[in-house]
């Protein structure tokens, strides 16, 4: 029979073969993201499904063409989740995507990125041979760490086949505290708690008022609570899942949206337009028109960089690299892709 | 088959075969009088790491204290082909700093300084040599600390660390090297700087600073490391739990993660394990016990007592048969003592132990120990083990005596066996040790050719001529079709079905 995955080797084979570029496409649904590719579709969404979970493990095993939805309703029922809270942006999300993508949500300066929850995958690789990389378990330091290398790749390198994911519980609880409060005030604030031993998992700034999530036990939430002070957030599930999924009305309208990553004590960014702060500091969401050169040489300033999230402009959307590292980063494609059909330009014009 | 020490045989371009004298030479003009190290008095403390039953000795070893000795090093070596190792504290069990014959060793000892400690901002930036202990000590009066911690983190440098991907009792809750890292100034073989990761917590392009992480030295030499620090927890406790039989305590682990609680660390210790240990520093680990979990929870002081409290429930429901909780600091001291000495307690009780590091799915551990008792018996080698159980990192240590003839092949042919266990239960051979040249065969087992065949390339990618400690790591194909070989005519290949070459 058949399978899936023997026509994906195909197409890959045959379009390596002729070089001609291929586009890989799950749910589409975070096709925003990254420059534009022309080529080929390859539509991945028919290979699903959980291969194999055993929630007292801690890992979860699932093809790639998985809705996230699905892989998060699974582990919700086991009293688990996505320690790097994905955004979806749609529906349609897979988990494939969110990988490729490698974007995280609120959670990740005190759980970790998507990156650090990779422990395995299997790919094809250009020549749409099948490769395995890691495992399904915890700590794996044979052979170069492949797996995470290819997560945030968005399918420039392989095309993403099963993906082992470390898994947590849930906190038994979580409370989101708020209080108004200026930017700058908001980060002296966040960067004093995120030293202090308290179960932070989330610290956001919008509007004026800054709030944070307490996750854990609760005896040490509510302590820390007391101690941190605020009001309390009744639709804090609410909130934090419109941050994640850029509903909250700072994300509407027309205007460039920048992410803009940087050391999370850095001073408010001096521009014009408006800032959300998340991930304590350590992620600025900036709506400005003011040109690209001046935002990236901002974050470049503050030890960090700066990518055009969404933008009608999407010629560049990632930090310019430095010489040296993009010939290095085009040499490890070429291992991988030496045809370069993968993507090509999705991330970088010469990758 | 034991894998010998390389040469510059892994080299891929032989363009200008240098005489070995002149390397040397040039090394000289280049640097300061004391950096360079070649008479054969002076190379001897570098002819092993922590894996002493394998020695070899540098053409020269170069001790630098400047970026700019450290390039001009590398460029001297890239220009004339000649092979680099390089070296933090030497503490690695897998070869990983073994000299290669004919190559230069590159100690980054003398590149021992912190930095800079950014409370604010909560990281430290360190030079490679720096002990991994002494950022935690830096890091105290802040409140902070480094959270890898290695059973050798009083000597072993954050430089090798980064090179192996090191792990530790902690990392189960609060991860692997890789977790803790930001940043890495690194050198290439040519001498030119990359900056990998950032100050921030992400970077734009392919994710280099994880392809760095347990790189084993291969892709380049860091120079420079930025960690995050993470707060101090408030609190902390252990919980001793005995069991009488290794099966019941295997069972107690999956129940203990299964109820939700993700333990600061969870450790575990076989009888022999516990009896070695007793006899050494008399910790009160109960010796009757066939296996005893370490189970240490930390947090605020209103969250510790929560977890001590639900957590006891689990063990006793999985049928400890004795629970005790440090009550105190000096208790909570005094239970880790025992664990902590466990490897100077084997090396009491037996003239030569041998540590492997295999990790494997929880779910396999009693199946895989069992196993590993059978193999122990099969070949009249006793076998400890004192393991990381909440992340099924095993550390299996073979007892033997080198000066029998033949134990140590023996001891070796029993390891590789039990890193082909782990592979077959959908483990893999090294968990934090690395693959160096220790697990090199084993490799094989693991990976088909062409995923061998990726991995060189990108070795190439970042290293053209594979000067950077070559023959360690990534077997060559032609290494594996000769390993095979052999164990297909002992006919007791673990995975048949797995591609041969």
């Amino acid at each position: 029979m058949n399978t899936p995955v023997d026509s994906y080797r195909e197409t890959l084979a045959e379009a390596s073969r002729q070089a001609s570029p291929v586009v890989i496409r799950g749910g589409g649904s975070k096709s925003f993201y990254g420059r534009p590719v022309q080529g080929r579709t390859l539509d991945v969404s028919a290979h699903t499904g959980i291969i194999d979970y055993t929630p007292s493990e801690l890992v979860i095993s699932a093809r790639a063409g998985t809705p996230l939805s699905e892989l998060e309703s699974t582990l919700a029922a086991e009293n688990q989740m996505l320690p790097f809270e994905p955004p979806h942006f749609g529906p349609a999300a897979t988990l494939g995507g969110t990988i490729a993508c490698g974007l995280s949500g609120p959670r990740r300066p005190w759980t970790g990125a998507a990156r650090d929850f990779v422990l395995g995958i299997t790919c094809l690789n250009a020549g749409g041979v099948l490769l395995r990389f890691g495992g399904k378990v915890m700590k794996n330091v044979a052979g170069y760490d492949l797996s995470r290398t290819l997560t945030g790749s968005l399918g420039t390198l392989a095309l993403l086949l099963d993906i082992h994911l470390k898994v947590l519980p849930r906190a038994e609880c979580e409370l989101t505290l708020s209080r108004q409060t200026s930017e700058a005030e908001a980060i002296a604030l966040f960067n004093r708690w995120a030293g202090l031993p308290v179960p932070l998992s989330a610290a956001c700034h919008v509007d004026g008022h800054l709030h944070v999530r307490l996750s854990g036990f609760e005896q040490g939430v509510n302590a820390a609570a007391a101690s941190l002070g605020g009001d309390i957030r009744e639709d804090a599930g609410e909130f934090w899942h419109s941050l994640r999924e850029h509903t909250l009305p700072f994300f509407a309208g027309e205007i460039p949206l920048w992410r803009v990553s940087l050391p999370p004590a850095s001073p408010p960014l001096t521009l014009d337009g408006k800032t959300l702060l998340d991930w304590g500091g350590a992620q600025r969401w900036l709506r400005t028109d003011a040109p690209a050169g001046m935002v990236r040489e901002l974050a470049r300033a503050a030890g960090g960089h700066a990518t055009r999230f969404r933008d009608s402009d999407r010629d560049d959307v990632f930090h310019p690299l430095a010489p040296g590292m993009l010939a290095l980063q085009q040499r490890l494609k070429a291992s991988f892709d030496p045809a370069g059909i993968l993507n090509p330009g999705r991330m970088y014009r010469e990758l | 088959m034991r894998p010998t020490p390389p040469d510059n045989a892994f080299i891929t371009t032989h363009s200008t075969a240098m005489p070995e004298s002149s390397i040397i030479e040039q090394l000289r003009k280049s640097l300061p009088a004391h950096c360079v190290l070649s008479s054969r008095e002076e190379l001897r403390p570098y002819e092993c790491d922590g894996l002493s039953a394998y020695r070899n000795l540098p053409l020269a070893v170069v001790i630098p204290e400047t970026l700019e000795q450290v390039r001009t090093t590398l460029q001297l070596c890239a220009s004339a082909s000649v092979p680099v190792v390089a070296r933090g504290a030497g503490t690695g069990l897998s070869g990983g700093a073994l000299p290669v014959t004919g190559g230069v060793l590159l100690s980054m000892a003398r590149f021992n300084r912190i930095l800079d400690i950014d409370t604010r901002n909560r990281t430290a930036r360190v030079q490679p040599g720096v002990t991994n202990l002494s950022i935690s000590k830096a890091a105290e009066p802040h409140g902070l600390y480094y959270a890898p911690d290695p059973s050798s983190q009083l000597a072993c440098s954050i430089g090798g660390n980064v090179a192996e991907n090191a792990g530790g009792v902690h990392c189960l809750k609060y991860g692997l090297t890789v977790h803790n890292i930001l940043q890495l100034e690194v050198l290439t073989i040519d001498g030119e700087q990359l900056t990998i990761g950032s100050e921030a917590l992400d970077s734009p392009g392919y994710d280099l600073l994880a392809l760095m992480t347990g790189s084993e030295g291969l892709l380049g030499v860091i120079t420079e490391i930025s960690v995050k620090l993470l707060p101090a927890p408030e609190h902390a406790r252990v919980i001793l739990a005995a069991f009488d039989s290794v099966e019941a305590a295997g069972a107690a682990v999956t129940a203990t993660i299964a109820s939700g609680i993700i333990p600061a660390g969870l450790e575990l210790l076989d009888n022999p394990a516990i009896r070695a240990v007793e006899q050494f520093v008399q910790t009160g680990y109960p010796t009757d016990a066939a296996a005893i979990l370490l189970c240490e929870l930390d947090g605020s002081s209103a969250d510790v007592m929560a977890q001590v409290e639900r957590v006891e429930a689990v063990l006793r429901d999985a049928g400890a048969t004795g629970i005790q909780v440090s009550r105190d600091e000096a208790e909570r001291q005094r239970f880790w003592a025992g664990r902590k000495s466990a490897f100077p307690a084997m090396g009491r009780l037996s003239p030569d132990y041998y540590c492997m590091d295999g990790t494997i799915p929880r779910k396999h551990l009693a199946e895989v120990l069992n196993g590993i008792a059978t193999l122990s018996q099969e070949y009249g080698l006793p076998i400890c083990n004192v393991f990381h159980a909440g992340d099924g990192n095993l550390h299996p240590l073979i007892l033997y005596d080198a000066n029998t003839p033949g134990e140590l092949e023996r001891t070796e042919e029993l390891g590789g066996r039990i890193l082909e266990l782990c592979v077959a239960v959908g483990g893999t051979i090294t968990g934090e040790h690395g693959v160096g040249l220790e697990k090199i065969n084993q490799m094989c087992v693991q990976y088909n050719s062409a995923e061998l065949t990726q991995f060189h390339a990108v070795k190439q990618a970042f290293d053209p001529q594979g000067l950077l400690n070559p023959g360690k790591a990534i077997p060559t194909l032609h290494r594996c079709a000769e390993f095979g070989a052999m164990h297909v005519h002992h006919g007791e290949l673990p995975h048949p079905e797995l591609e041969r070459f």
